[in-house]
């Protein structure tokens, strides 16, 4: 699997990204600097986590409008993979890529931790290589996690089995609408996510439970 | 010219800061305090002169960048407008 990540000022998890990727997929992924205007023919391509323009304005929004960023839209459209991590789940929202808005958490607290995620769906490129409904460990690190969304759209995402990840209630860390962690573009070739699983892809880390979401995107390479 | 715009949350949008305002302010013993709402402020400067054309860059400023109108509403005055 060919898969590049994106690197914005402020980007702060992708050398964590770059490791999962290349240690699950065997191939080392190409670095794309948020200034390119192009990307090469990949299978994958990863928005990492950080906080890119130090979050000014609103999280992800100003790295929304870099270069890349009509080329990640494109490749998008055309059915290439896209999976955002925290801040790339932003910015991902704040391009219109995906749904929704990530406000800030409901307590108002910065929160880093291990959550409990309910696997929503596993009828998706992402979620393949999990059952449905099981419950997985993954950790979570934002200010800004709390998703929103209005009813209309709320219910569409459920009705078209577009929830990829939710807390379970006990562990919603950030208050976000349904419980929900992560979403998908209707086409369900974008993820975008809150928690992190490229922090828990080998024993050394404590677990492999994110290993799924790599494993399963893998697995839909011809 | 220069404009002044006012970005808040749309109604029905969860402010937790705004809440903790006013926990803040109901703790320092103001009474009858409700519902605090936060927002944002912008000031802007513009080499446009005719209001009806700056008032349209504007707009289009606030939709693409300077409000997410999934979540926020805007207002926009003109000084001399």
């Amino acid at each position: 699997m060919k898969s590049a990540v994106i690197v914005f000022p402020g980007s702060n998890r992708e050398r964590d990204m770059l490791y999962a990727l290349e240690h699950i997929s065997g191939h080392k992924p190409i670095t794309v600097w948020h200034q390119e205007t192009s990307l090469p023919d990949v299978d994958l391509i990863v928005l990492p986590g950080g906080f890119s323009y130090g979050d000014y304005l609103r999280t992800g929004a100003i790295a929304g409008l870099s270069p890349i960023m009509k080329a990640v839209k494109e490749k998008a459209d055309k059915g290439v993979r896209v999976l955002g991590v925290c801040n790339g789940f932003q910015i991902l929202t704040e391009t219109g890529i995906l749904p929704g808005a990530l406000l800030r958490n409901a307590h108002l607290k910065f929160v880093c931790k291990e959550v409990k995620l309910e696997v929503a769906t596993n009828k998706s490129v992402f979620t393949s290589a999990y059952s449905a409904g099981e419950i997985i460990r993954c950790p979570v690190a934002h200010h800004d996690g709390n998703y929103f969304a209005d009813e209309d759209t709320l219910n569409r995402l459920d009705g078209d089995d577009r929830v990829a990840f939710r807390y379970t209630s006990e562990t919603n860390p950030n208050g976000s609408i349904r419980n929900i962690a992560g979403v998908m573009n209707e086409q369900k070739n974008v993820l975008g996510m809150m928690p992190h699983p490229e922090n828990l892809i080998e024993p050394a880390q404590g677990g492999t439970d994110g290993r799924g979401i790599f494993e399963s995107a893998l697995e839909w390479v011809a | 010219m220069k404009a002044r715009i006012k970005i808040t949350l749309k109604t029905g949008v969860l402010d937790p800061q705004g809440k903790a305002i006013s926990h803040a302010l109901d703790q320092l013993g103001f009474e009858g305090i409700g519902d605090v709402r936060q927002g944002k402020y912008i000031e802007v400067d513009l080499a446009e002169t005719d209001p009806i054309k700056a008032r349209a860059a504007l707009e289009d400023m606030c939709e693409r960048v300077l409000a997410n109108t999934v979540i926020e509403n805007y207002a926009i005055e003109l000084d001399g407008a």
